[in-house]
């Protein structure tokens, strides 16, 4: 720790002056042992490890010879907890307590490597030493998160050390609200949290927009099951965000900025608290930042956990302290937003890219990505794949990359079905669309969107019928229940797909659905109820013979839909062990005595599938 | 001024009226539930979508909200607009399946029987177009109720469910009320108001000796307007 820092910077020169000092004690020879913390780590017990790495340390004698860095989500999730120690960039995982004295002692003091700690590949099952070299990394394109393995998430000199506020710096000293504009339209970026939206012509109009008083919005309300991508950069690199808040609001003439974080995101959460307080304390927020004459403030406000509040304007009635409700926006939030004032709201990815166009420029920026999608998008990859985690990946990639080399397949070695993006109103993608360049035009041509960063896949096990139903019935409770499509249209589609899963469709239901669908994507107020249809929409597009299974056979060909599915003893198979007989909770199953086969009574059985686990004989059917 | 077309016709408008507006002003006739003129809009309801385009790009928009613009082409009764407002009235008959204006509504549209199926028939009359929500809000000026709850389990309740302290019993929810669906009753010297849990002494005329108002109702006046304790003693019709 640095102790002239207590002072607030004053000048573009102070802040240079500190990065000098900063990396000039930073001891570079150092080892480094950099130790994720993340919010997916912690059920695996990073907390743990972090105190038994530093109680280790000063047993040792290591403690100031080796540098531990608690940082936010390395990524590779499924592995958990991770370790990278520098130099060398070597790559532990899934790390307990009892493996501490032993990384101290043999790697991070005489460079051995601990054979059982390194990652397995997947494909090839051979095991990699160094970080760079695994499959899961080597395809990814970290831009914006990649720094969250350099700093610790709760330290800005940290941040100012690898290069932060630098970009912040440099426009508020050198560049004008118009140059700051035109350098984030020419790079191309698009909004991150679902719709697309190009950010440089968003702030031009809001910039634009008549009116003294104008709010930026940090919108960190990610609500998609299974998305996280949001909560990984902002608890991991706050100061990211936080950055790229600031240039937004001089180049928009905003002086009051808000981040809306979910309440569910204590890490999140506490990690921009702490990123707040301290660029408040070094002078980088607060009034004539850094001598430039610029005032800006910021708000953390939680949100209470309703998934329509991450919607914009239901975001800003919530801030208003009103129900998040949406409203129309036949008036742009840009020219009406907060307290009927000018507001930008951009998701918390699309924040953390603004820094990096500002130090790269944008001409850089461009080179990565598509004709109509530039830079890279964060995926939380999830599901049935073996290597589930946070990606950041170029636009334009395919799924089958994603799915296949970042990865590392399905997971069991099953065959893929799926993969759902763009969270429970996104669209489910099918086999022959694996080579799909992944960006905002594609995959809304395919009937899917990118939506803020959620990535589902599924396999063969999966019932596509019963994920429609899934994320309706998610939808249904989630709707605000303002307007009547989306309240009542969502309701209905659910009850048609009650009747389908338990074998009452008719074959006018998919036809019923679509002309429902219709209406929801017409009629509805807000976004929520317009794209609640995408996943029922696509499943009938790409999958539309299980809905015919389940219709007109009566069968769910997955095995998932309970009503649909039976299961039967295949006798040539059986050994009569009695093990189905012990588990089965209904007493369905009747032992005959040993070497004959068991009785099934289909009448009491629940359809729980325990017989089915515990075979091991596999002499339980499923149809 | 701006000129625009509604269903061919063109018209001029001052800037900020909204199609709905311009649309009634001149006999176009566009059906609306949740609107009301002294409310401001809320968009609710869905059943006034129209179809404007403005250069090649049509959409689905509610004529409620929706500001004129030059050069705007909108359309009341397009085969897209007639085939979305009939799933809505299908909803709504779905949901409000015995109430009277709903019928009447569902039978102006040339919908006799629901498609929806038989078992998920609901009986409702309240289909939550907020109205008695915002009336006591932005006309009574109280805000004795609200809309509770999310999607589905959305309604228009007393706080905590119990009896609406604020609520002067001056009955506008009752009045705006479009389906029905607020109960309100005076009997001898009191009013309930079903809805709400609330009940309301009636203030007795001086002269005719009718119960004619919630001295709620009428305190809540008095006081506002600054009027002499005995203004009220007298009822309307008496004085």
């Amino acid at each position: 720790m640095v102790t002239k820092i207590s002072n607030q910077l004053s000048s573009k020169q102070e802040l240079v002056d500190l990065r000098k000092e900063l990396l000039k004690n930073k001891k570079t020879d150092r080892p480094v042992i950099s130790l994720c913390n993340g919010t997916a780590c912690r059920p695996y017990g990073c907390l743990r490890l972090a105190d038994a790495f530093k109680q280790e340390l000063a047993k040792q004698g290591l403690e100031n010879k080796v540098e531990l860095r608690i940082t936010g989500c390395h990524g590779l999730c499924e592995k958990g907890p991770i370790v990278i120690i520098d130099p060398g960039g070597i790559f532990y995982q899934q790390l307990t307590v009892e493996d501490v004295p032993e990384i101290l002692s043999e790697t991070v003091t005489k460079g051995n490597i601990i054979d059982r700690l390194l990652h397995t590949d997947p494909a090839t099952g051979r095991k990699v030493v160094h970080r760079n070299e695994i499959p899961f990394y080597k395809k990814q394109k970290r831009n914006i998160l990649g720094n969250n393995v350099e700093i610790n998430f709760a330290s800005i000199e940290d941040y100012i050390s690898i290069g932060g506020y630098a970009a912040l710096a440099k426009v508020l000293l050198e560049m004008t609200p118009e140059q700051i504009i035109d350098e984030v339209k020419r790079s191309g970026l698009r909004g991150r949290g679902g719709a697309g939206f190009p950010t440089g012509a968003k702030w031009e109009t809001c910039r634009h927009a008549p009116g003294d008083i104008k709010y930026v919005i940090v919108n960190a309300d990610e609500g998609d099951p299974g998305a996280y991508a949001n909560e990984g950069l902002l608890s991991g690199n706050p100061h990211s965000v936080l950055e790229g808040l600031i240039i937004g609001a001089y180049a928009i003439g905003a002086n009051q900025g808000y981040v809306y974080v979910r309440n569910e995101y204590p890490l999140a959460l506490a990690n921009v608290t702490i990123a707040l307080d301290q660029a408040e304390r070094f002078g980088l927020l607060g009034d004539n930042i850094l001598g430039s004459g610029f005032d800006f403030n910021v708000r953390i406000n939680r949100g209470g956990g309703a998934f329509v509040c991450g919607e914009s304007t239901a975001l800003m009635a919530s801030l208003e302290g009103k129900v998040g409700e949406p409203r129309a926006k036949y008036v742009h939030t840009v020219e009406k937003g907060l307290w009927n004032r000018p507001s930008d709201l951009n998701n918390v990815e699309t924040w953390a890219n603004i820094p990096l166009i500002i130090n790269e420029g944008a001409d850089w920026y461009r080179t990565l990505g598509t004709e109509g999608s530039k830079g890279t998008k964060i995926f939380s990859l999830v599901g049935k794949i073996n290597n589930t985690g946070l990606v950041e990946v170029p636009m334009g990639i395919t799924l089958r990359e994603i799915i296949y080399d970042i990865g590392g397949g399905i997971r069991g070695g099953k065959k893929f079905k799926a993969v759902q993006t763009g969270g429970p109103s996104g669209g489910c993608l099918p086999e022959s669309l694996l080579d799909l360049p992944v960006d905002f035009d594609e995959l809304s041509k395919a009937g899917s969107m990118m939506g803020s960063g959620g990535m589902i896949v599924m396999d063969e096990t999966t019932c596509m019928v019963d994920i429609a139903k899934y994320f309706l019935t998610f939808l249904e409770e989630e709707s605000c229940g303002k307007c009547l499509p989306c309240r009542e249209g969502i309701k209905r589609m659910r009850q048609v797909f009650d009747e389908i899963t338990e074998g009452r469709g008719s074959e006018k239901d998919i036809e019923f659905l679509e002309q429902l669908s219709a209406t929801l994507v017409d009629s509805s107020l807000c976004g929520l109820g317009q794209t609640a249809p995408n996943p029922v929409l696509t499943t009938i597009r790409y999958f539309r013979d299980e809905y015919e299974a389940h219709i007109k056979e009566k069968r769910c060909p997955a095995g998932v839909c309970k009503a649909l599915t039976h299961y039967y003893i295949i006798e040539e198979k059986c050994p009569g062990c009695g093990i189905c007989v012990k588990e089965c909770p209904q007493e369905a199953i009747t032992f005959m005595g040993k070497k004959k086969p068991v009785v099934m009574d289909e009448s009491k059985c629940i359809k729980c599938g325990v017989c089915c686990d515990v075979c091991k004989m596999g002499a339980i059917g499923k149809r | 001024m701006v000129t625009f077309k509604i269903d061919g016709r063109e018209f001029k408008a001052e800037e900020g009226q909204t199609v709905l507006q311009v649309a009634r002003e001149n006999g176009i006739d566009i059906p609306t539930l949740c609107h009301h003129e002294a409310i401001e809009p809320y968009g609710a309801c869905r059943l006034c979508i129209v179809e404007v385009s403005k250069g090649r790009r049509a959409r689905i928009v509610t004529s409620c909200l929706y500001p004129v613009a030059e050069g705007l082409d909108v359309k009341t009764n397009s085969p897209r607009v007639i085939s979305n407002r009939t799933m809505l009235v299908e909803l709504l008959l779905a949901r409000c399946s015995k109430n009277k204006v709903i019928n009447e509504l569902a039978s102006q549209m040339g919908i006799n029987q629901s498609i929806i199926r038989p078992e998920y028939i609901e009986v409702e009359d309240c289909m939550v177009c907020g109205l008695c929500v915002r009336t006591c809000e932005q006309v009574v000026g109280v805000s004795a109720i609200s809309l509770v709850n999310r999607g589905i389990t959305k309604e228009p309740a007393s706080p905590f469910l119990e009896p609406a302290r604020d609520c002067i019993g001056c009955g506008s929810c009752f009045y705006i009320c479009p389906t029905g669906a607020i109960k309100m009753e005076d009997k001898g010297d009191t009013r309930y108001l079903y809805n709400w849990k609330a009940e309301f002494k009636l203030k007795k005329c001086k002269v005719c000796g009718n119960f004619w108002a919630p001295e709620k109702q009428l305190d809540y006046i008095r006081k506002k307007w600054n009027l002499p304790e005995d203004f009220f003693d007298i009822c309307p019709t008496c004085k």
